[in-house]
C-alpha cells in the first residue's frame, strides 16, 4: 500500500498538500446526483438533436401541403419565448429560495414558474389546434410530421416538468428541505434551464428560419 | 496540512453561502437581460430587410449560441474553474456528439437526396 | 369497440408446427422452473435477495443469467438457419417457409445483440466496476435495478412474440419502407420496436449510472491514471451508450409514429425519406458495436496482465487508444451503407475514417502481445480465450478494413462476406471476451472456480467450430452469395454451407461443454473452492475482497497509490500478518426496493398493450409505472445500516483461511 499520501503530511506538517478532487474518494451525494442528472440531460439533448436533424432534412418536404411560411405566427412564438425565458428566471429565483431554506419564496416562485410554463403550453396547444383545423395535420406531409414531433417532444418535456414541479412542492410541504428534496429540486432546475436552451434552438431553427423559407 | 479539493455539482451556485441572495439575484437578473436582448435581436434579424439574406441564417446561429452561453453561465453557473472541469468536459462531449450527428446527417442526406430518386417517383415506377 | 384491440385467437400460430413445438417447450421449461421454485418455497428468498436487490453484484449476475439463456435461444435460431441453408439448394425448399425463415434471421440478430451481448457486457461491468474502483456500489443502485428489469421486460416481450403473434420479418435493422405499416401490417415490427424501446431506456440509464460511478466514485487516491484498464474501457463504452442510445430511441419513435399515427418520416409518399432512417439507425449502430467490444478489450487487458504475471504494457497508450476509439466510433457510420448512393467524396471520407479507426485497435493488440512477451504465461482457460481472440479478431478486423474501401464494399455489401466479417469480430471479440471474463471472475462471484478441463474443451470446440462455420462464408461471399437467402439455385454453394452447418454443430458441442462445466463445477464446488479471494494472483482491487465479497464490498475503502493497487499492496506486505486493529464503523448501504421489478411489470403490460392496440391497458400500464416511481420518490428510508459488529465478524471469518 502506498503510504506516501498518508504519511508525508504527518512528517512535514509545514508543507501544504492539495489532494485533487479526482483522488479524494467518492464524491458527496449531492455532486453524484447532480452529475448523473447532467449526463442524463446530455443524452436528452442528443435525442433532441436527432429530431432536429430529421426536421432539417425534411423541412422542405411539404408534399404540396402548407409550409412554415404559411403556418407560423411570429407574435405567438415571441410570447411563448418570453413565457419560457421568464419561467427560467423565476426558476432561478426559486433555486435561491431553496438555498436559503425559504419555504414561502420556494412556493411563490415555483407557482410563477409553473404558471408561465402552463401559459407556454397553452399557447403551443392552441397553435397546434389551429394548424390541424386548417388541414395542416402531421399526417399531411413529412415536414409537418417532423415539425409536430420536434416541437411536440419539447412540449411533452415541459408538461412532464410541470408534473415534476407539482410533486416537488408536495415533497417540500411534507418533508421540508431534506437533502434528498434539495438534490431533486436542483435536478429540476437543471432540467428546466436545459429546456429553455432547447427552445432557443427550436425557435431559431424552426420558426425564425422557417418564416424565411 | 492537507486540503481536499472538491468538484462542484452542476447547477450549484458558486461562492460561499454568506454572500447571500443579493449576488445570486444579480447573476440571474443579468442573465435574463442578456437573454432578452439576444432574443429580441434574433427576432429583428429574421424580419429586417436591412441584412444580407444569406447571412441571416449564420447570424441567427451565432445569436442562438450566444443565448445558450448566457443560459449556461448565468443560469447554470458553468465556469472554467478546475472544480467545474468534469461538468465542462461532459458538456463539450455532448456538443461534439450533437454536432457530428446533425452536421453529419445533413451532409449525408443532402448528398443522397441529390443522387437518388425521390421515393414517390420510385413507387410510381413500380406500378 | 374491441376490448382486446387486435388480439384474438388467430394470434397463436396453430398452423405452424415448428413454432408450436418451440413455444410448448419454452412454456414447459419456464413452467417447470417456476413450479420447482414454488414447491421448494424459494420465493421469499428470491424476492428479498435477488428480485428486489439493488446490490450491483446480484444485478450483474441476473444480467449474465439472462444473457446466457438468450444465447441458447439465439443459437437455436442460428442452428435452424444453417440447417435450412445446408439443404435448400437447387430447387429444394428446405423445412422453413420464407415467412418463418425471415422471422428467424430477424430474431437471431435482435436477440444476440440486444438480449445476449449487451446484457452480458453490462452484467460484467455491473459486478466488477465498483470492486475495481474500490467502492461499495454504483452511483444509483435502485436505478441499476430498474435498468435490469426493463431489459428483462424487453426480453419477455420478444419471447412472447414466439407464442402470441409473430416477429418482424425485416432483419434486425428493420429498414423502412419494409418496416412501415404498408408493407409490414402485422404486429411483428411492433414487437421489435417496443421491446427495444423499453430495454433501450434501461440501457441508457445504465450508461448514465456507470459514467457517474467511474467519474465520481472511486477509492481515495485512485486518480484517473490509476484506474484499471477495464474501468477505462467501461467508461468509454458507457459514454458511447449515453451518446448513441438516444439516437436509437428517437429513430424508433419516429418509425412508431409512422406506424401508429400515420406520420410520414420514412414512408414512400407525402415526402418521407427512408434513407434518413438508415442514416440515423447506423449513427447508433456503429457506436453500438464499440459499446460491445470495448469492455471485452478491457477484459483481455486484465486477463493478459494477470496470467503473464506482468503489468500491462503501455498503460497510457491503452488509455489513449480507448478514448480515441470512443470518439472515432462516431465518425464512421456511413460505411454501413456505402451502396445507398452517396457520392465519392462522402463515401471516401467515411472509408478513410473507417481505416483510421483500426489503428488504435492495432495499438491494443501490440500492447497485449508485448505484455505476454517476457512474462511467464500460465495457459489457463481465460488466457486461451484471449489468445483465440487475438488471432480471430485480427482476421475479422482485416476483412473489415478490406470492406472499408468503398469500391470493394460495392461487391461485398450484404453478401455472406459481410456476414462472416461481423460474426468474426463479434464472436472472436465480444463472445470470446465474455467467456474469458466468465471463467476469470466466476470464482470471485460465487466462491469456487469453474472446472478447468471442461473449460478448455469448450474453448477448443468454440474455436474450431467458429472457423468451420464462418470461413466458408467468406468464400461464399466472394462467390456472390447474398445474405438472408431462404433457398438458392447454385449447387456449387452447397458444400460450403454444409461445412458451415457442421461448424455450427461443433459450436453446439462447445456450448454443451460449457453447460457441463457449470454443472460439474457446482457439483464439485467444495473441491474448487476459492479460499483466499485471489485464485489467480491478480493485480486489481477486486481480488482483495473475499470470494464472494460481502454486500458492502470493503469494510474500509482502500487507499490507492498506484496502478494495479492490489499487486502493489501484496508486494508491500509479503507475509500475511494478523489483520491490524482497524476501527470498524457501521456502514450504510442502499435499501432493497421492488421499484425495478414493478416498473418492469407495468412496462411489459404497456408494451404488450401497445403492440396489440389495447389502448385502455396501455393507459393503465403507464399510470401504474408512474405511480410506482412516485411511491419510490416518497419512501422514507433510503438506506439500511449494517452494524460494525457484523462487518467485524465477516472479516474475522474470512481471514481465518490461510493466505497463498
Amino acid at each position: 500500500m502506498n503510504d506516501v499520501a498518508v504519511a508525508l503530511p504527518a512528517l512535514r506538517p509545514d508543507l501544504r498538500y492539495e489532494i485533487p478532487a479526482s483522488e479524494a474518494g467518492p464524491a458527496p451525494k449531492r455532486i453524484v446526483v447532480a452529475y448523473g442528472f447532467w449526463i442524463f440531460l446530455l443524452s436528452d439533448v442528443v435525442m433532441f438533436s436527432t429530431l432536429f436533424a430529421s426536421y432539417a432534412v425534411l423541412a422542405r418536404s411539404t408534399a404540396g401541403g402548407p409550409s412554415g411560411v404559411q403556418l407560423f405566427n411570429q407574435v405567438n412564438v415571441a410570447v411563448e419565448t418570453a413565457c419560457l425565458l421568464a419561467s427560467s428566471y423565476t426558476c432561478g429565483l426559486m433555486s435561491l429560495s431553496v438555498e436559503s431554506r425559504n419555504r414561502a419564496g420556494t412556493y411563490l416562485w415555483a407557482l410563477v414558474t409553473a404558471a408561465l410554463g402552463a401559459a407556454f403550453l397553452a399557447l403551443e396547444l392552441q397553435e397546434f389546434a389551429g394548424m390541424i383545423a386548417r388541414g395542416a395535420t402531421p399526417q399531411r406531409s413529412a415536414f409537418l410530421s417532423a415539425f409536430f414531433t420536434l416541437v411536440g417532444c419539447h412540449g411533452l418535456h415541459v408538461a412532464a416538468g410541470l408534473v415534476w414541479l407539482a410533486v416537488m412542492m408536495v415533497q417540500v410541504a411534507l418533508r421540508g428541505f431534506l437533502p434528498s428534496v434539495s438534490r431533486r429540486l436542483n435536478c429540476f432546475s437543471l432540467f428546466w434551464h436545459a429546456l429553455d436552451i432547447v427552445w432557443v434552438w427550436l425557435f431559431t431553427v424552426v420558426y425564425l428560419l422557417g418564416i424565411r423559407a | 496540512m492537507t486540503d481536499t479539493l472538491q468538484d462542484r455539482a452542476p447547477g450549484e451556485t458558486p461562492g460561499e453561502k454568506e454572500e447571500g441572495r443579493s449576488s445570486g439575484l444579480l447573476v440571474y437578473t443579468v442573465g435574463l437581460l442578456g437573454a432578452v436582448i439576444l432574443t429580441a435581436t434574433s427576432f429583428w434579424a429574421a424580419n429586417t430587410p436591412l441584412l444580407w439574406g444569406p447571412g441571416v441564417a449564420l447570424g441567427l446561429a451565432v445569436l442562438a449560441i450566444a443565448q445558450m452561453g448566457v443560459h449556461l453561465v448565468f443560469f447554470l453557473h458553468i465556469t472554467t474553474g478546475p472544480d467545474n472541469t468534469n461538468n465542462v468536459l461532459a458538456l463539450a462531449f455532448g456538443i461534439l456528439i450533437v454536432s457530428l450527428v446533425v452536421i453529419g446527417s445533413l451532409w449525408i442526406m443532402a448528398n443522397l437526396n441529390e443522387n437518388m430518386m425521390p421515393p414517390a417517383e420510385l413507387m410510381r415506377m413500380q406500378r | 369497440m374491441n376490448l382486446l384491440g387486435k388480439l384474438d385467437w388467430s394470434a397463436i400460430p396453430f398452423d405452424q408446427p415448428i413454432i408450436m413445438v418451440a413455444s410448448a417447450l419454452m412454456i414447459l421449461v419456464i413452467g417447470a422452473i417456476l413450479g420447482w421454485i414454488t414447491l421448494k418455497g424459494h420465493w421469499p428468498y428470491l424476492w428479498s435477495e435477488w428480485i428486489t436487490s439493488v446490490d450491483h453484484k446480484r444485478i450483474g449476475v441476473m444480467y449474465i443469467l439472462l444473457a446466457m439463456v438468450m444465447l441458447l435461444r439465439g443459437f437455436t435460431d442460428a442452428i435452424m438457419m444453417r440447417a435450412q441453408q445446408a439443404v435448400a439448394a437447387g430447387g429444394a425448399e428446405g423445412y422453413l417457409p420464407p415467412e418463418h425463415f425471415d422471422q428467424i434471421f430477424s430474431a437471431h440478430g435482435t436477440i444476440m445483440i440486444f438480449f445476449m451481448a449487451m446484457p452480458f457486457v453490462i452484467g460484467l461491468m455491473n459486478i466488477i466496476l465498483p470492486l475495481q474502483l474500490g467502492v461499495r456500489d454504483v452511483a444509483f443502485p435502485t436505478l441499476n435495478s430498474v435498468s435490469f428489469w426493463l431489459t428483462a421486460s424487453g426480453t419477455l416481450l420478444i419471447n412472447i412474440s414466439l407464442v402470441v403473434g409473430e416477429f418482424a420479418k425485416t432483419g434486425w435493422v428493420a429498414y423502412p419502407p419494409l418496416a412501415e405499416l404498408q408493407f409490414s401490417p402485422g404486429v411483428g415490427v411492433d414487437y421489435y420496436l417496443w421491446s427495444l424501446q423499453i430495454s433501450g431506456i434501461g440501457t441508457l440509464m445504465t450508461g448514465i449510472n456507470f459514467v457517474t460511478t467511474i467519474l465520481k466514485m472511486r477509492a481515495p487516491g485512485m486518480g484517473y491514471m490509476r484506474m484499471p484498464v477495464f474501468c477505462w474501457t467501461a467508461l468509454a463504452s458507457n459514454l458511447l451508450i449515453v451518446a448513441a442510445f438516444p439516437v436509437l430511441t428517437a429513430t424508433f419513435a419516429m418509425l412508431l409514429l409512422d406506424r401508429y399515427l400515420g406520420f410520414h418520416f420514412f414512408t414512400v409518399e407525402a415526402g418521407g425519406n427512408a434513407m434518413m432512417y438508415i442514416n440515423l439507425f447506423w449513427v447508433w449502430g456503429h457506436p453500438e458495436v464499440y459499446i460491445l467490444i470495448l469492455p471485452a478489450f478491457g477484459v483481455f487487458s486484465e486477463v493478459v496482465a494477470t496470467f503473464s504475471g506482468k503489468p500491462l504494457f503501455g498503460y497510457r497508450s491503452m488509455v489513449a487508444a480507448t478514448m480515441a476509439i470512443c470518439v472515432l466510433s462516431f465518425l464512421v457510420w456511413l460505411h454501413h451503407f456505402f451502396t445507398m448512393g452517396a457520392s465519392a467524396d462522402v463515401n471516401g471520407f467515411f472509408g478513410v475514417m473507417t481505416m483510421i479507426i483500426a489503428v488504435p485497435t492495432g495499438v491494443k493488440i501490440f500492447n497485449w502481445l508485448f505484455t505476454m512477451y517476457g512474462g511467464r504465461v500460465r495457459f489457463s482457460v481465460p488466457i486461451l480465450w484471449s489468445i483465440g481472440f487475438m488471432v480471430t479478431f485480427v482476421i475479422g478486423g482485416m476483412t473489415g478494413v478490406l470492406m472499408a474501401v468503398p469500391p470493394a464494399d460495392f461487391q461485398l455489401h450484404n453478401s455472406l462476406f459481410l456476414v462472416a466479417h461481423f460474426h468474426n469480430v463479434i464472436i472472436g471479440g465480444v463472445v470470446f471476451g465474455v467467456f474469458a471474463a466468465y471463467n476469470y471472475w466466476f470464482p470471485k462471484v460465487f466462491g469456487f472456480r469453474l472446472h478447468e478441463g471442461w473449460g478448455k474443451a469448450s474453448f477448443w470446440c468454440w474455436l474450431v467450430g467458429f472457423y468451420l462455420a464462418f470461413m466458408p462464408l467468406y468464400a461464399l461471399g466472394l462467390m456472390g452469395m447474398t445474405r438472408r437467402l431462404q433457398h438458392y439455385d447454385n449447387p456449387e454453394w452447397q458444400p460450403w454451407l454444409v461445412a458451415a452447418a457442421v461448424g455450427a454443430a461443433v459450436i453446439l458441442v462447445g456450448v454443451a461443454c460449457q453447460v457441463a462445466q457449470l454443472a460439474v463445477s457446482i457439483r464439485d464446488r467444495r473441491l474448487l473452492r476459492d479460499l483466499t479471494g485471489d485464485p489467480w494472483n491478480g493485480r486489481t482491487l477486486e481480488w482483495s475482497t473475499s470470494s464472494p465479497p460481502p454486500a458492502w464490498n470493503f469494510a474500509v475503502l482502500p487507499q490507492v497509490g498506484d496502478i494495479d493497487a492490489w499487486w502493489s499492496r501484496k508486494q508491500a506486505m509479503p507475509a500475511r500478518q494478523e489483520a491490524p486493529a482497524r476501527p470498524y464503523q457501521a456502514i450504510e448501504m442502499p435499501k432493497n426496493s421492488p421499484t425495478g421489478f414493478i416498473t418492469a411489470f407495468f412496462a411489459v403490460v404497456t408494451g404488450f398493450a401497445l403492440i396489440w392496440h389495447i389502448w385502455w391497458m396501455a393507459g393503465l400500464g403507464l399510470v401504474g409505472a408512474f405511480l410506482t416511481i412516485l411511491a419510490f420518490a416518497f419512501r422514507r428510508e433510503e438506506e439500511i445500516e449494517i452494524p460494525a459488529a457484523e462487518i467485524a465478524r465477516f472479516d474475522r471469518v474470512h481471514e481465518m483461511e490461510p493466505a497463498q
